[in-house]
């Protein structure tokens, strides 16, 4: 099963970026083969429907589940629209995020966790 | 004579300008473009006797036509639809996101299905009203609802041409300021003689000079803050139209919704001056 963690570098060391449609990068990880490949997130730099944009993307590529940071409005309506699950607050490396997630101590989020515009600059840390 | 009033920084005093000048001035037609927070009808009490529905044009997908090609969401430059392709006999999904939607109609226009019809989306209001011999006009844009220029042109086009119109311009340096000011014969950007007031008068000079709009400077309570708005003109070459001190009656009176050609009528000729002044720039310009 394929899943999506958004990440700040392209390693599985990087750690988890905090925000969904703006992130950096996404790593598309295989849990049955434990391959990857990262993808830079051109989306990042959208002034407006970044989430969307970014959500599509992650739908396309076929994954299960999300793993990032915050998750805004509109990229929660995508991914949930495309039975994505989504699990929000996570922090740490990318390695970590994916065991925690394969040891099954997240729960997903059926709301968003932010509001719109989160990930713009100047607005997260 | 179209005179739009800007300023970069809010709170400077647009408002008051644009009140004061219309009210000096006969055969006045006033457009308050300031549609996210309308307040010029405060000061001109108008009699409002129209009202119009401002609307945008949103896309409504049938879904019985729709093949999830895809076309729509290509095409829409606002990232306003998201289309999800079906698989394993799941059917697709047409997400539509009405607050990112410009109304430019491309997703209908694109559909090879023709599978997008487009509806009506209330936006706002536009209240039509008059007071004396001058014609007021304002809009309103609806709470909740984040893109005003769509509204600010529906209000520009009241614009009646053999009037003197006045357009209160919103604060900033962004698309709704762009859309009011745009097509002006002249603007006259108010600021105030502060750090914050160089800052965002410098960005809206450089948006007026993209526009290729003529346009001048009235630096309100002119006696405080500092000299270096004042040095920028000189240095930029902008001319300074009018100052207006700092005065508690001056804001005693606004806090009352007074009008300062009402408490102060010597001002009436000053503005009418400075209007003088615009419209032989203003033609001057218009011939080069």
């Amino acid at each position: 099963m394929k899943i999506c963690v958004t990440s700040e570098g392209k390693t599985l060391d990087s750690k988890v970026d905090p925000r969904f449609g703006r992130c950096r990068n996404f790593i598309f990880f295989d849990t049955d083969t434990g391959n990857f490949e990262a993808q830079e997130n051109a989306n990042a730099q959208f002034q407006g429907g970044a989430g969307i944009q970014s959500g599509q993307l992650v739908v396309s590529r076929g994954v299960e589940a999300v793993l990032t940071g915050n998750v805004g409005p509109n990229a929660h309506q995508v991914l949930s629209a495309a039975g994505i699950s989504i699990f929000a607050g996570i922090s740490g490396t990318v390695k970590e995020a994916i065991e925690a997630y394969k040891k099954g101590e997240y729960k997903a989020t059926d709301t968003p966790s932010v509001g719109s515009k989160f990930g713009m600059p100047g607005k997260s840390s | 004579m179209v005179i739009s009033v800007a300023s970069g920084k809010g709170g400077t005093g647009k408002t008051t300008i644009a009140v004061n000048l219309a009210l000096s001035l006969k055969n006045v037609q006033f457009l308050d473009c300031d549609v996210e927070e309308p307040n010029a009808h405060i000061f001109l009490k108008p009699q409002i006797t129209g009202e119009q529905r401002a609307v945008i044009l949103v896309p409504e997908v049938d879904e019985e036509k729709c093949a999830y090609c895809g076309k729509c969401q290509e095409v829409c430059v606002y990232h306003a639809i998201a289309v999800l392709p079906g698989n394993n006999g799941k059917r697709g999904s047409v997400l539509i996101f009405p607050h990112l939607c410009h109304g430019c109609g491309a997703c209908s226009l694109f559909c090879p299905q023709g599978a997008i019809k487009e509806a009506d989306k209330d936006i706002g209001v536009i209240e039509i009203g008059g007071k004396d011999d001058m014609q007021f006009i304002h809009g309103r844009l609806n709470i909740g609802e984040a893109m005003s220029p769509p509204l600010i042109r529906q209000v520009k086009k009241y614009i009646n041409p053999t009037k003197t119109v006045i357009v209160d311009a919103p604060p900033g340096t962004s698309c709704p300021v762009i859309t009011a000011v745009k097509g002006s014969d002249f603007c006259i950007l108010v600021t105030e003689p502060t750090p914050f007031g160089l800052n965002d008068l410098t960005l809206a000079v450089e948006v007026l000079r993209k526009l290729q709009i003529p346009f001048g400077v009235i630096i309100n309570r002119s006696d405080i803050g500092d000299g270096k708005v004042e040095d920028y003109c000189g240095k930029e070459g902008i001319s300074v139209l009018m100052r207006i001190p700092f005065s508690k009656e001056i804001a005693r009176a606004y806090s009352c919704g007074e009008t300062l050609v009402y408490r102060f009528p010597d001002l009436i000729k000053e503005f009418r001056n400075m209007f003088e002044r615009i419209t032989t720039y203003a033609d001057r310009k218009s011939q080069e």
